[in-house]
């Protein structure tokens, strides 16, 4: 056999199989969110502890404010130990984490938030009125908000331990008493 | 338990497969029996395993053991007991089990019937069935582990996506399957051939029915998708050119195009290349397929998850890519055609041409589907490729298949005589001409459509002829009307077979032309008691009534439905999922002959003074669904045992 060009036809494919490997770098469901920059929508909450919680009353806080859901499974049922750990780690530096159960029934969501032990205000959206203000389309989603109060990066899916540090770290390095409203 | 002692079996059925597929090489290279008998064994196995497997999952689905992870994930306490079956394989991990199992059901009826007559291909079939069940029971163990453990346990569920609460989804992933399972078969016999260098046309032979069925049921998933994206998205349309579509139509058309070149092969002995070509493209878009729905590399509106398993999908197409081609290179001397094309105008030509026709059809969607990749990776931007590319560049490649469906079967092989294309065509052509202008003269507009129906009269013409005139002959000799027309069905069951799914294509044809001419909707608010009128239906909105079903809350809305008098009436709903960001709806129609009338419940007031329904009223689309069972007829004469002709 001396034609060696027909040993050509099997690299043929591999172009294709290079492009499709290509898309693995890519990540179809990165969307933006329109509200990052801009203030954050305000709520008043009742946690299911029975106390009142809002985002005013954090002013001057980094607040992550976490969308979630009992029936979230596996995402929120990962990123839960994450949460709490990462409130009791960076609650003496000013960090405030809330979490916004939402479409929930109360039972589920308690049990979700016993099995947990979860410590930071969890409150349920009865009405879905700040799920919509944000602009959650899933859960969990997640968005960290600057002392300022406004939206500085929004989060789709579990967040992660280094996710939440590289995102409370950098808020936090931002100048403290930077006048003026959002 | 049960998620340990399923992962154990997944475990020692993949084992299985793998000894298998080396023993059942091993056998072949040395020409040992015993190890291919071991082979047999291990297939019977892995068989046993997998079915084990399928059923210990089915069982956690109706006890609701929410300590396997993918239960959890898919039924809540309210799931149907119809739904909680066959949720099993609503999402990927039971996908793949389904498929696994259905892979090993092939393999094992490989062993049982063609253990005897295929006995130089028989160790290498058994290596390629079983080496691709390996990869699978690998996604299975590694990547999609349908036994996954979940703690802590759950009270409830999360639930199955509403939308695949249907009998429709059901039954089509079960088809679809099914049909790309069954096309690993004639790969796994074209893998043998070109091993064993037995090119010839044996091996076509054996997997001439197994082609058949594995494209019946390609085609029948693709139907039962349209029929369930018709009766419940909700949006009056039942082919979208989504990428999961054109992944299971990719290989339907390839298969296709096998189907028909195998023919040549059998007959000439030509076109070797081609048709091992063919199978390997065949079963590769496959892979493509579901490496595409499954990795999530491109958006669509059936994702499933992104993992590792995109990885191990493109891995594994690499390889049979690889190994496939590789022996192709190495046997190319013997693949190269010895037969020549006598004429252009020949029944070689137009089969030919039925396959270009195929493969460029196939090639266009694959690269619509892949071109927001490509545009990606060279541009930086990110673009999508819609339904008005695919129309443009397909709909005249059907046009002509359809043509050529008239005109293959009848026309002379090698070269066709002017006598034989005047006995053949005159009349069909005639009709098809008679048919454009009575559509014309009825005000029928659209060229396309006009066209359309004339090809489809004329494709129709060719088969009355074919089968009037063969009916006849019979009769001469003594035989009565029916039993001529039934001898003649069972004696070349594979011919009438054939032309009975070409009439079922006809038939889809004209409903497919009807619908995208002729299908009108309109959207409009109304009051309780005020009405809305299209194409000469009223619709009156009578009010809402709210109900709790065992898994979501519902709205449902009733709608007068009458044209001279009342029709009945119609109940559109919107289903409200504890789970999901926005209500489903749940459509309601009046199926016809001609058309259908189909109401989709919009927004609406709380108080039930107010709603707003998009109402649609489709033309001929119950002629896809017709069209389906008609092939299935064809599908089912064509795979009869072949009888000896006549002498």
């Amino acid at each position: 056999m001396t034609r060696a060009w027909r040993w050509l036809i099997p690299l043929s494919a591999i172009p294709l199989l290079a492009l499709l490997a290509y898309g693995f770098r890519t990540n179809p469901r990165d969307i933006p969110s329109p509200l990052v920059g801009r203030p954050a929508p305000a709520f008043v909450l009742t946690t299911f502890a029975g106390a009142p919680v809002s985002l005013e009353a954090h002013r001057g806080h980094v607040v992550v404010v976490n969308f979630w859901a009992s029936w979230c499974y596996p995402a929120c049922y990962e990123e839960a130990p994450v949460l709490e750990r990462s409130w009791r780690a960076w609650g003496d530096r000013g960090v405030v984490v809330i979490g916004v159960d939402i479409q929930d029934k109360r039972e589920a969501a308690e049990k979700f938030i016993r099995d947990f032990g979860l410590t930071f205000p969890n409150a349920q959206d009865l009405t879905g009125k700040v799920s919509v203000d944000f602009g959650v389309y899933g859960v969990p989603e997640t968005f960290f908000i600057d002392r300022r109060g406004r939206i500085r990066a929004k989060h789709v899916g579990a967040v992660t331990d280094e996710i939440f540090r590289a995102n409370v770290e950098r808020l936090l390095a931002e100048p403290e008493d930077r006048p003026g409203p959002a | 338990m049960i998620p340990e002692v399923g992962q154990g079996a997944t475990v020692v059925a993949l084992l299985l497969a793998l000894g298998g597929a080396v023993a059942a090489a091993t056998g072949g290279r040395t020409g040992r029996g015993a190890l291919v008998e071991a082979a047999q064994r291990a297939a019977v196995g892995v068989f046993a395993l997998v079915t084990f497997c399928f059923a210990l999952l089915t069982y956690a689905f109706l006890t609701f053991d929410f300590s396997v992870r993918y239960v959890a994930s898919n039924t809540t306490l309210g799931t149907p007991f119809y739904y909680r079956i066959t949720g099993v394989w609503g999402a990927l991990e039971g996908s793949i089990i389904l498929w696994a199992w259905m892979l090993a059901l092939y393999t094992l009826v490989i062993v049982l019937r063609h253990r005897q007559n295929a006995r130089e291909f028989y160790p290498w079939v058994l290596t390629a069935m079983l080496g691709v069940l390996s990869f699978f029971l690998l996604v299975m163990t590694f990547a999609a582990p349908p036994f996954e453990r979940l703690t802590p346990v759950p009270a409830d569920g999360r639930g199955l996506n509403p939308l695949l609460e249907d009998t429709g989804m059901i039954t089509h992933p079960v088809a679809l399957y099914l049909g790309f399972t069954g096309l690993t078969v004639p790969f796994a016999f074209a893998l043998a051939a070109l091993v064993t260098g037995r090119v010839g046309d044996t091996w076509i032979t054996l997997t001439r029915r197994w082609t058949i069925v594995a494209w019946y049921f390609l085609s029948l998933g693709l139907l039962i998708g349209g029929w369930w994206s018709y009766h419940v998205l909700g949006w009056g349309g039942y082919w979208a050119w989504d990428p999961v579509e054109n992944a299971a139509f990719m290989p339907w058309l390839a298969a296709t195009a096998f189907l028909h070149s195998v023919m040549i092969q059998e007959r000439r002995r030509m076109l070797k290349l081609w048709n091992i070509s063919l199978i390997i493209m065949a079963f590769t878009l496959t892979l493509f397929g579901t490496f595409l729905t499954r990795s999530g590399v491109i958006a669509s509106v059936h994702a499933f998850t992104q993992g590792a398993i995109g990885i191990m999908f493109l891995g594994f197409l690499a390889l049979v890519l690889l190994v496939s081609l590789g022996l192709v290179a190495l046997r190319w001397d013997a693949l190269r055609a010895q037969g020549e094309l006598d004429s252009v105008v020949s029944r070689e030509s137009a089969f030919l041409l039925n396959n270009v026709m195929l493969v460029a059809a196939a090639f266009t969607v694959f690269f619509g589907t892949v071109f927001p990749l490509l545009s990606e990776a060279v541009r930086g931007v990110k673009v999508s490729v819609g339904a008005p590319f695919f129309n443009q560049v397909n709909i005249p490649l059907f046009l002509s298949l359809i043509f050529l469906m008239g005109v293959g079967p009848l026309i002379a092989w090698r070269r066709a005589s002017a006598d034989n294309l005047r006995r053949n065509f005159l009349w069909p052509v005639a009709l098809g001409g008679l048919a454009a202008a009575v559509a014309f003269l009825v005000g029928v507009r659209p060229a396309l459509a006009v066209l359309s129906f004339a090809t489809t009269v004329f494709v129709t013409a060719t088969i009355v002829l074919d089968f009037a005139r063969a009916t006849r002959a019979r009769r001469r000799t003594g035989e009565s009307l029916l039993p001529a027309m039934g001898g003649l069905l069972l004696r070349h069951n594979r011919r009438y077979g054939g032309f009975l799914v070409h009439l079922g294509v006809l038939v889809i044809a004209v409903g497919v032309t009807g619908s995208q001419a002729w299908s009108v909707q309109t959207e409009t608010t109304l009051r309780r008691g005020e009405h809305a009128e299209l194409a000469g239906y009223r619709v009156r909105f009578d009010g809402l009534s709210a109900s709790e079903e065992s898994n979501h809350a519902k709205v449902t809305g009733a709608f007068t439905v009458s044209n001279s008098r009342v029709l009945g009436v119609l109940r559109p709903a919107k289903k409200f999922y504890p789970q999901q960001q926005s209500p489903i709806a749940a459509v309601d129609y009046r199926l016809g002959l001609t058309e259908d009338v189909y109401l989709v419940l919009g927004d609406f007031a709380r108080d039930g003074t107010e709603a707003t329904v998009k109402l649609q009223v489709n033309r001929l689309v119950s002629w896809i669904w017709l069209g389906g069972v008609v092939i299935t007829l064809g599908a089912g004469l064509a795979i009869l045992p072949e009888r000896k002709r006549p002498a």
